[in-house]
């Protein structure tokens, strides 16, 4: 391991702090991971030296936050390695880019009749604007099976894609189970019938490296906040081919080439799809963090996260009467489980006591939990600057749970 | 007794717990004993959906008084739910509509209550003064 842990941990000074009393244990990072200085600072930085509305402005200000904002397009691109920068469209998150797609491109290639295909594993957020297209289209949702591993039946989805088959939308990463899914086998066979595929990766960019062009992936969505980066911005990648034929998303400034009343012709990519005043102070927050991350290697990310995960399964095992939702073979940094039979609200609300934050309930994944037969799991989640000294904490902490409960 | 002295009653139970452990071994007990409601009222009709956890409520009217039974999924909102029966079942339902349950803050659980916790236990309180606003209208207007 090339870094220090304790002084990362010092990057985050909201980690220092206690919560009921207790050293606070952060292990809710798949809702939200922590934000590092050089984030916050460069937020500061915008906010007291550099604000100002971009593009189209004359004036000094302007031009400088135009040209921070589009390095930041293409510090972006380089971290996704697109093939352009106009490929990079930013929205408020993963879902308003799942909405974007959803809407435009079903409004273009979607008609009655046609299919949509997700996966039985996947959050509301890549669900509901799907369901939405299908109604206003006139489409049918199709969705991939999985087993009681929490892993996608592969031959079902082969005999899924039909020539009906419009669009693919799969998480990179399961949220509720960690299940890592098996994307380039997914995009290759789409292709062969050449159906695009849109892949959610809000949870798998913050832990392993995404190469766009290397997954052929037609659309590509993440959030900044669960990069360590600011909330309310997040990315699409769309493969310039699809997001040249797609109708705008949202009318306003800033997409537009010449507004008339009898008619208006719209901006060329990406402004097209970033309608009204950018967020701009967030985009160079994101940036700060894609950065960040950068800086800490992913490798390392991905290797550091790996110990911690197994060591998490290790000591959680020792403990009797915990069932594990989401038992993939391939999994990433997210551990969900009932522990006892003790209500999962119950066991979050004690945790808490304890200063351990896990996230507690559906995970905005109904059909997952329904499909297991729970009303939703503990969730616990890791993020780079989580310790071993706090898995042995909430081991510890569950075993109080079970001394209140049994 | 009346609303304000079972919750003053409360309260003092309450302040004889040194620790949170205690206080919610208690809460958890407590969630053992709620009159709990017959598996036919445990349909949707009855439901009152948390996010994070469910709470069934039916209510009766008997003598004039409201009666209420309730269940939960999770023990600790179950415990929460048999304190606020113990407190407004067997009551006139006036009483319940003024009631303002200032013990809950007494004893330290209002972050319970909050609407962001979604446990179901706001939306009961709710429901437990609307049934007993319609058992007052009823009673008048017989």
């Amino acid at each position: 391991m090339s870094f220090n842990i304790e002084q990362l941990r010092r990057e985050f000074p909201l980690l220092g702090q206690e919560v009921n009393g207790k050293p606070l244990v952060y292990f809710d990072n798949a809702a939200t991971t922590q934000k590092p200085k050089a984030v916050v600072e460069r937020l500061m930085e915008y906010y007291y030296k550099e604000n100002s509305n971009i593009h189209r402005g004359a004036h000094y200000l302007s031009q400088q936050a135009t040209e921070a904002y589009e390095n930041a397009r293409e510090t972006t691109r380089l971290y996704l390695n697109a093939a352009f920068s106009h490929e990079i469209i930013f929205s408020r998150g993963t879902t308003e880019a799942i909405n974007l797609v959803a809407s435009s491109f079903s409004k273009k290639f979607v008609n009655p009749g046609d299919e949509i295909l997700i996966s039985a594993m996947e959050h509301h957020s890549n669900i509901v604007p799907w369901q939405m297209a299908c109604q206003e289209r006139g489409a049918i949702l199709k969705v991939i099976p999985m087993n009681e591993r929490g892993e996608l039946l592969m031959e079902e989805y082969e005999k899924l894609l039909s020539n009906n088959t419009r669009i693919v939308a799969v998480t990179h990463v399961s949220n509720a189970l960690g299940t890592i899914n098996p994307i380039e086998e997914i995009i290759a066979l789409a292709h062969q019938k050449g159906i695009p595929v849109l892949i959610d990766g809000a949870q798998a960019v913050p832990h392993m490296k995404v190469d766009v062009q290397a997954l052929d992936c037609d659309f590509y969505c993440f959030s900044g906040h669960k990069l360590y980066g600011p909330m309310g911005v997040g990315v699409l990648y769309g493969k310039e081919e699809w997001l040249q034929q797609m109708p705008p998303y949202q009318g306003g400034g800033e997409m537009i080439k010449e507004v008339r009343f009898s008619g208006t012709t719209y901006n060329e990519l990406p402004f097209k799809f970033e309608a009204g005043t950018p967020n701009v102070g967030d985009v160079l927050g994101l940036e700060a963090a894609l950065r960040f991350v950068s800086y800490l290697r992913h490798d390392e990310i991905s290797a550091y996260e790996n110990q911690l995960m197994q060591y998490g399964m290790e000591q959680l095992q020792t403990l009797e009467n915990i069932r594990f939702i989401g038992t993939a073979e391939k999994k990433t940094s997210v551990i969900s489980f009932i522990f006892n039979d003790i209500h999962p609200y119950d066991t979050g609300i004690i945790l808490d006591k304890l200063g351990i934050a896990v996230r507690t309930g559906h995970h905005c994944a109904q059909p997952t939990m329904d499909f297991f037969e729970v009303p939703g799991t503990v969730r616990v989640s890791f993020a780079v600057y989580n310790t071993r000294q706090e898995i042995d904490i909430l081991v510890e902490g569950l075993k109080k749970v079970r001394t209140l409960f049994g | 007794m009346n609303i304000k002295e079972k919750e003053q009653e409360i309260i003092s139970e309450f302040e004889m717990f040194d620790d949170w452990m205690d206080k919610y071994n208690y809460i958890i007990e407590t969630g053992k004993s709620v009159p709990v409601i017959d598996s036919q009222y445990k349909q949707d009709q009855f439901l009152i959906k948390g996010c994070q956890s469910q709470v069934w409520l039916q209510a009766s009217m008997e003598d004039g008084r409201v009666v209420f039974k309730a269940d939960s999924d999770a023990l600790i909102t179950r415990g929460i739910v048999g304190l606020l029966i113990r407190v407004l079942s067997n009551q006139p339902p006036q009483d319940i509509v003024d009631a303002d349950l200032a013990f809950i803050d007494a004893i330290g659980l209002k972050e319970h209550l909050s609407p962001t916790r979604s446990n179901g236990l706001v939306n009961m309180i709710k429901q437990m003064k609307l049934y007993a606003l319609a058992f007052k209208a009823k009673q008048q207007g017989t």
